[in-house]
């Protein structure tokens, strides 16, 4: 486990990629509960990551960690071999780099759905305002939801704010993104539409690493699966050799719960 | 009502004095109150704490004794100035912890989630601050601020008695000691003149209320 992307990626292409993402003896406590134990995770360029585990496990905290949304205790987390800055432009500069996307969507709820996607190009890279709005106009585009341009995003569905979140984060060109249960908020009929804009996403390059239990879309895109428990990362293999012959025991348990479902 | 009428000019530049130390007052609370709110919210724990301290400390110290501090002992370890000056000083050093916790109360409402957001974008604090959670805090924010300075306005009768010379209540002093007035109605007038200005105030607030609900 000390370096699974060369170990287990397919076709081991990643193997020959520089490390984007990498966690090192990360530790965190929230009060006495200790939500992170000694996490060492990497990730290359390119790479899809998914985090699979039990609620309580960690899996939001360690995706929050990432940019510095949840401060560590101790351990290193760098980002294209920078370690993450203290409070300040520095943390806004590369936190413009971390794509993320939340399971409650948060868009901005005064501004209306372009608006959202146009504020971080504008306001965090200087980007002009016609070039904001032409980029996401295109981003709005490529997710499906360019005729709710002007609409607040109230009016949207849920499935349709989640892809304006995925446009929004995409505006700032990150490095990474990061998925925090995507589509755990959604009603089943709008899950697809979701994960079809994210698998796009993880063809075309993007590196990747997103908390979901949608079996589907790990075996389609994801590199890697990731499974945590009590804070710890347990097992990482890839999709096909998780689902169907996990190692631990934990694992095993938490697959045949979420499989009988 | 005689002494009113009788005097109409009198109370008119009264009731301008008065107005002065209320708008001054609510301006500088405002501004103020909105900058505590945001020490307390901010990042920097030395800001933070010093918001929690003033605020602890103002909202429970009297407000004569606020103003009798400016007005007497500032001037003892040697800073002058008029006690215009000092009454508004005072009045807006005691208001604005109300105003903090108002703003703050309504910054509160605002999903953390809406920060998140913006901070995960690369925006600043005070970007997240400015763009994304003052402007929707600002509904919720109204009432509870309009109320703060509402009784500010009131309270700014007080700021009179440190014998800022001009206002509504010395010209209380000046017809019923020197004129001879009877108080009741003299009293009367300058009521009058802080309901004309609460009033005021009220209706200003409510249409504003209206103008915040819809924005958005
Ligand atoms: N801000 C917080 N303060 C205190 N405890 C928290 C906080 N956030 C999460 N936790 C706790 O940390 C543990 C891990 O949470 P989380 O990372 O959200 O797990 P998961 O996303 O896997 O469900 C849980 O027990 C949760 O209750
Ligand atoms: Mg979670």
């Amino acid at each position: 486990m000390s370096d699974p992307s060369a170990a287990t990626t397919p076709s081991g292409a990643a193997g020959a990629r520089r490390p984007l993402v990498r966690l090192e003896h990360v530790d965190k406590h929230f009060g006495a509960l200790h939500v992170l134990r000694d996490v060492d995770l990497t990730v290359a360029e390119g790479e899809v990551v998914v985090v699979i585990g039990p609620s309580g496990s960690g899996k939001s905290t360690l995706c929050r960690t990432i940019n510095r949304l949840e401060t560590i205790d101790s351990g290193r987390i760098t980002i294209a071999g920078e370690d993450l800055p203290q409070e300040g432009k520095a943390l806004a500069k590369l936190r413009a780099d971390v794509g993320m996307v939340f399971q409650s969507f948060n868009l901005f709820a005064h501004k209306t759905v372009r608006e959202n996607v146009t504020l971080g190009p504008v306001k965090a890279r200087g980007v002009s305002a016609e070039q904001a709005r032409k980029r996401a106009d295109e981003l709005l585009e490529r997710v499906g939801v360019a005729n709710q341009a002007d609409k607040y995003p109230a009016q949207l569905s849920g499935g349709q704010q989640q892809r304006v979140a995925i446009a929004r984060a995409l505006a700032m060109d990150p490095k990474v993104m990061l998925f925090d249960e995507p589509t755990s908020a959604l009603d089943p009929e709008m899950i697809n539409e979701v994960l079809d804009v994210m698998t796009g996403l993880a063809k075309s390059g993007m590196t990747m690493i997103v908390v979901t239990h949608e079996m589907g879309f790990a075996r389609r895109a994801a590199d890697r699966v990731v499974f945590m428990a009590d804070g710890q990362i347990v097992e990482d293999a890839e999709p096909e050799t998780f689902f169907t012959a996990p190692k631990h025991e934990r694992a095993k348990d938490f697959l045949s719960k979420i499989l009988t479902h | 009502m005689d002494p009113v009428l009788e005097n109409l000019g009198l109370f008119a530049s009264g009731f301008l004095r008065s107005l002065g130390i209320a708008a001054w007052g609510l301006l500088g609370s405002l501004v103020w109150g909105t900058v505590l709110a945001v020490f307390r919210i901010s990042p920097v724990p030395v800001l933070r704490a010093f918001g929690t301290f003033y605020v602890t400390w103002l909202r429970n110290t009297p407000l004569a004794i606020v103003l009798f501090t400016m007005a007497f002992g500032i001037p003892a370890v040697g800073i002058n100035a008029s006690y215009y000056v000092f009454g508004v000083v005072g009045l807006v050093l005691y208001t604005s912890a109300f105003v903090c916790e108002a703003v703050r109360s309504g910054v509160a409402t605002v999903p953390t989630g809406q920060a998140e957001a913006a901070r995960s974008i690369g925006l600043t604090f005070s970007q997240t601050l400015g763009l994304i959670v003052l402007p929707q805090a600002l509904r919720a924010v109204v009432p509870p601020v309009g109320n703060v300075l509402i009784a500010m306005i009131k309270n700014s009768a007080v700021v009179g008695a440190l014998g800022v010379g001009g206002d509504l209540f010395s010209v209380y002093n000046r017809l019923t000691s020197a004129q001879g007035y009877a108080a009741l109605p003299v009293l009367t007038g300058v009521a009058i003149g802080f309901l004309v200005m609460t009033l005021t105030a009220s209706a200003l607030l409510a249409l504003f209320e209206r103008r915040a609900a819809v924005a958005r």
